[in-house]
């Protein structure tokens, strides 16, 4: 015991604080004694000895009173000590009857402390009790009520009992509520024996002392736990003393750390939970007062925290109130956020929900999920109800799931090659279920979708190829966009020819397959027309298909037959072929009959004038009908002069109504089932997945007036541009790379506003690029081997959205000042140096492309910073190459648990990957902070990437204020 | 309610120990232990960075009287509920300063925070009393800690929370106590020696 070597020092304070109890020097010396003592045995020893002393000396005759006090003083001591000092409780309780009230205090805290409620001794103290409750001294009456509360049981209540109730009007406070407490404890011991007593407790809680109200809440809280029922009257008074205190209505005294009497409130708020729970009208009258403490409370200090739980748990306890219930929630997920692993516990819950065996169990959790399916979570959760969707066999039920997935798929879709197998598979499960507009859709997406799948092919080569040299790879591709494309199909294609080989088929899923192999199966020319069209005839055959069917092969059948007249080659008709041709020439459906006498008069025709009329995917072309048949006007002309009947308009001619209706209704009939050539309804600028993703590559993008993608046409402008200007190696690089760039960064995605993240990404450029880092580590989820569990990941993947966010805000505050002073910097300038910057690039290193990383998804991420990229050029030699790569190695170590996780403080020692964490974050932060001082006082060529940069960003960014920067850069 | 309020130092001497539910004194060596290097070694083996609160039921076990008895004289349908409740909910909540821990047991009636903070304001008040607390100040006036503690917890409940008015009414009972009494009781030999 160092401290013990102080000791004069120590208890020359304690003694000017304490002042009323300075002790012997013999117990000091105890004291000292077994401070010093070195063993357990040596103490036990030394107590021993002392209470052999005392037992000795307490026995004596006449000690005197303040020794005697002592004395007792020293065997409290030792029996916290843990030795037996039963010899002298009598001591104690002779004590008690002593005048001095020094004495009887200390004697009263020893009774208190030796003795149980059923000792031998009470009945001796019961007496004194008695007495001491009717003192004067309301010091006295203090240590009776004290020493009642301890020591009185069941037998001895009655005895006590008057006086106490009496006291409850004591004029001091102290005592009453002292006096309040006592009766708790009675009624706690025995309530039959002061059950009409209670209604004191009421009356108490509108004492004008907030201490004893404060202490009457307590013996109301355990009453109301008990019967709720019968205190609902008071439900009002709580909400009004409630109200007061969060008012700082008490005096200043009841304060804590800047709260105004948070004990009190703690309390109040769990009767009020309670009193409340499941009752409307009683809720009614506490939304209010949960309003203003919510408003109130600061959940900076541990108190307010407290007061803050409470009224959470609160609001979840009494009648749902949808403000309260997201005051509440908020409040959750700011306290989740300290340490987001206590969330895991329950996120696993679900996960466990969904693998139970208990059907309506797993119901409901899909309901959940639909619910709380985001930009982020959808891949999972759709996975999910289609491996569920595929296991049920409830029609009705599968119907719903079918429709969610596709709802969900088409809200949300982070691609259009996801939104395309996952369409497939719905329909391959549950294609009879669907509605006929999913299957259009999907048609139009394949269709318009090029672009997209041109960029999965993009990069998932560039991915492959590594950071560095598939930007190499990457700048011819980009120039045969169109070839590039038939690969994307020539994919999906092969998956169809390979699902046309199960047995059983949806209708609605043959006709996609029928309409995609006429469009696109010999795209390629890896399959030939003869072995398609074999395929489409097996599909008539081999289904027992309805007319809708047999009417999309036989359509595809003439497209095929068409590509290859317009490619020149000679179309060799297989025997089924023309056996299916002739089947449907006699078929009773008009429209099939139509069809193949179509099919066989094109088959006759010139090679240019079947290109014109079945174009090479044309698909989303639009077609445009002249609706005043104009091109006419000279036919009719002539007619006229030759002494023809000139044309009466139908009104004018009354008897013909009924007919002209039946026709214009059979042309709406046969129409409804031949494909759709007109141009698709227009995409909405709505965030909605299905939303047509205008691709560069189609030539079609310009008849296509979509809001929003005005850089597209100018993009579309540029490549075509491209052979006309000076395609000097350099510039052919660097045009296509901006091309590429821009297509990336400018393109507006469905997230862009279609999630929860969509806060987010409105900020900075900065911001949505670590998005899609984030993002992108999540979709590698399940490639990666963790060390956490399966479940956790799908945890994680499912829940993962808001944590993952919060670990963005550090290192987007870092960044997003950045960006705006380089945006802030003299936009104007970049058209002039232009030009040198792209030799100067072209001659430099190949850029090396951060944003690779998120590539894989990169349609989630809706504006990607294009500052990323120009800080990896501008950097030292070694910078970009060590950046890249760092961060590189780090996304792909980082299990994803991380980037969901990371704002788990690096030091917490608990955390399994926190070692990834620091990996991860260091990777993220030291390369861009060592950049930036070198983009400041860079030397010329790279100021002046600066300044392209700058002019870059104000021209490529949807938010920029001048698109047409982009022009200028092009020439 | 509150269970118990222990006092101890870092070595796992008891520097004060309040039951609220009467325990022999065998009974209270054996708990205060275990609350010091019970299983999984309590307070004696926690690091610092980790969580104030532990739960105890596997030390302290059922509540034995007061709230459950009075729960099941009155409610006798929810007795068995409230039994589980009450056996599960036992924590203990600690706060470690300087050379000492301070220890609240309490069941699930009570708010863990406020509990956290219950300490702090008993060892405001303390520092009050004391003039900058140590722990021998409460060692050689173990009794004055027993009235405070008893002006904030009562049978155990919390009886008052503000530092101030325990303050003001442990000094009326000091002033009180010493005009009542015409003895001193400190020996002037002592704080001779003891004093610099």
């Amino acid at each position: 015991m160092e401290q013990l070597k102080t000791i004069g020092r120590e208890l020359a304070m304690g003694s000017q604080g304490g002042g009323w109890t300075g002790q012997s020097k013999e117990f000091l010396d105890l004291v000292k004694s077994i401070g010093e003592a070195r063993s357990k045995a040596e103490e036990d020893r030394i107590i021993l000895r002392e209470i052999e002393s005392l037992r000795r000396r307490i026995a004596e005759p006449d000690v005197p009173r303040r020794r005697m006090k002592e004395y007792i003083i020293r065997l409290v001591y030792a029996e916290m000590l843990g030795h037996d000092a039963s010899f002298g409780y009598i001591h104690a309780v002779k004590m008690t009857h002593d005048d001095s009230l020094s004495l009887k205090r200390t004697g009263y805290l020893a009774v208190t402390l030796f003795l149980s409620d059923d000792h031998d001794l009470i009945i001796l103290i019961v007496n004194t009790i008695q007495k001491d409750l009717r003192s004067d001294n309301y010091l006295i009456v203090c240590a009776a009520l004290t020493a009642a509360c301890k020591l009185i049981n069941e037998e001895t209540i009655p005895a006590v009992l008057p006086q106490v109730v009496d006291l409850l009007a004591h004029p001091k406070e102290a005592v009453r509520k002292k006096a309040v407490m006592a009766l708790h404890r009675f009624y706690q011991r025995s309530p039959a024996s002061v059950s009409h007593l209670i209604s004191n407790f009421r009356k108490r809680l509108c004492d004008n002392d907030p201490g004893v109200m404060g202490a009457t809440l307590c013996p109301l809280f355990d009453l109301i736990t008990a019967d709720v029922n019968s205190y609902k009257d008071l439900v009002i008074s709580f909400v009004s003393i409630l109200k007061q205190v969060a008012e700082r209505r008490l005096p200043k005294a009841y304060d804590y750390h800047q709260m105004a009497a948070p004990f009190i409130q703690i309390k109040l708020l769990k009767i009020l939970a309670l009193l409340g729970s499941g009752d409307k009208q009683a809720s009614g009258h506490i939304y209010n007062v949960l309003g203003d403490i919510f408003r109130k409370c600061e959940s900076s200090s541990n108190i307010g925290n407290a007061v803050l739980y409470e009224c959470i748990c609160c609001v979840s306890s009494i009648y749902p109130n949808a403000k309260l219930l997201d005051a509440a929630a908020e409040s959750t997920s700011k306290l989740i956020k300290i340490n987001p692993d206590v969330a895991e516990e329950h996120q696993l819950a679900v996960i466990d929900c969904l693998e139970d065996p208990d059907d309506t169990l797993k119901r409901k959790t899909f309901e959940l999920l639909y619910k709380m399916t985001k930009s982020t979570n959808v891949e999972v959760i759709v996975d999910r109800m289609i491996d569920y969707m595929i296991s049920i066999n409830d029609n009705h039920y599968k119907t719903e799931i079918a429709s969610r997935c596709v709802e969900l798929a088409e809200q949300f879709a982070p691609s259009n090659q996801w939104f395309i197998q996952t369409m497939n598979k719905v329909f391959e499960h549950a294609g009879d279920l669907v509605n006929v507009r999913v299957a259009h859709n999907l048609m139009r997406l394949i269709a318009e979708g090029f672009g997209e799948d041109d960029e999965g092919a993009d990069s998932q080569l560039r991915s492959s190829a590594g950071s560095n040299n598939s930007q190499d790879t990457y700048h011819p591709l980009v120039g045969c966009r169109a070839k590039l494309s038939m690969t994307g199909n020539w994919e999906k294609v092969n998956s169809y020819l390979r699902i046309l080989g199960e047995p059983k088929l949806p209708s609605l899923f043959l006709q996609v397959i029928c309409w995609v192999l006429g469009e696109y199966g010999t795209a390629d020319g890896k399959y030939s027309a003869s072995y398609i069209i074999g395929k489409l005839c097996d599909v008539t055959e081999a289904h027992l298909c309805n007319d809708t069917v047999k009417a999309y092969a036989i359509s595809a059948i003439m497209k095929i037959c068409a590509f290859e007249i317009a490619a020149g080659r000679k179309v060799e008709m297989l025997p089924e072929c023309q056996s299916l041709i002739d089947e449907l020439s006699a078929s009773h459906s008009t429209d099939l009959q139509q069809r193949a006498y179509e099919l066989q008069a094109l088959l006759c025709l010139h090679s240019q004038a079947v290109e014109s009329v079945i174009p090479l995917d044309a698909s989303c072309e639009d077609i445009e009908v002249d609706r005043n048949l104009s091109f006419l006007d000279s036919f009719v002309q002539q007619s006229i002069e030759k002494g023809a009947r000139p044309y009466i308009p139908e009104i004018e001619r009354s008897g013909m109504f009924s007919v002209s209706n039946y026709t214009s209704q059979h042309q709406h009939e046969t129409s409804s089932h031949t494909l759709r050539f007109e141009a698709y309804e227009l995409p909405k600028p709505s965030p909605t997945p299905a939303a047509p993703q205008i691709s560069v590559s189609t030539r079609t993008t310009d008849l296509v007036p979509v809001p929003e993608t005005t850089y597209y046409t100018e993009n579309n402008q540029a490549s075509k541009l491209q052979p006309v200007l000076d395609a000097s190696s350099a510039d052919h690089g660097i045009k296509l790379h901006l091309v590429g760039v821009q297509k990336k960064w400018g393109r507006p995605t469905y997230s862009a506003s279609s999630s929860t993240t969509s806060s987010s990404e409105k900020k900075t450029n900065g911001v949505t690029h670590l998005d899609g880092v984030s993002l992108q580590s999540q979709g590698t989820l399940y490639d990666s081997k963790g060390q956490q569990s399966e479940k956790q990941k799908l945890a994680a993947s499912l829940f993962g959205a808001s944590a993952g966010k919060t670990e963005k805000k550090p290192t987007s505050t870092q960044r997003a000042p950045k960006a705006n002073t380089a945006t802030a910097e003299r936009p104007g300038v970049a058209r002039a140096v232009s030009p040198e910057i792209s030799k100067q690039k072209a001659a430099s290193s190949p850029p090396p492309d951060l944003l690779d990383l998120g590539e894989p998804i990169s349609t989630t991420t809706p504006t990607i910073d294009p500052f990323e990229q120009l800080e990896g050029l501008i950097g030292p030699t070694p910078g970009p190459s060590t950046l890249d790569n760092s961060v590189t190695t780090s996304e792909q170590k980082a299990p994803d648990l991380m980037a969901l996780y990371t704002d788990t403080p690096p030091s917490s020692s608990s955390s399994i990957s926190s070692g990834l964490g620091d990996l991860h974050s260091a990777d993220k932060n030291s390369p861009m902070a060592k950049n930036v001082p070198s983009i400041k006082k860079g030397p010329n060529p790279q100021d002046s990437l600066q300044k392209d940069a700058t002019a870059r960003h104000v021209g490529v960014t949807p938010t920029g204020n001048n698109p047409n920067l982009f022009r200028d850069l092009l020439g | 309610m509150i269970r118990a309020v222990i006092v101890m130092n870092t070595q796992g001497k008891p520097r004060l120990l309040k039951f609220y539910e009467f325990q022999p004194p065998e009974k209270q060596q054996e708990l205060t232990r275990s609350v010091f290097a019970g299983q999984g070694a309590l307070l004696s083996g926690r690091p610092d960075n980790v969580s104030n609160f532990v739960e105890a039921d596997a030390i302290f076990g059922p509540v034995i009287f007061s709230s459950l008895l009075f729960v099941s004289f009155v409610a006798e349908i929810t007795k068995k509920k409230k039994q589980e409740e009450f056996k599960e909910g036992t924590r203990l909540v600690y706060k470690h300063l300087a050379t000492l821990y301070f220890v609240f047991v309490f069941d699930s009636c009570e708010n863990e925070l406020a509990m956290l903070d219950l300490i702090q304001v008993l060892v405001e008040t303390l520092d009050r009393c004391f003039k900058n607390v140590c722990e021998l100040d409460i060692v050689f006036n173990f009794n004055k800690m027993h009235t405070i503690l008893d002006e904030i917890i009562f049978g155990g409940q919390v009886l008052e929370t503000s530092s101030e008015r325990v303050l003001k009414a442990v000094e009326e009972i000091s002033r009180l106590e010493k005009s009542s009494s015409s003895v001193s009781f400190v020996p002037k030999s002592v704080s001779g020696r003891f004093g610099r």
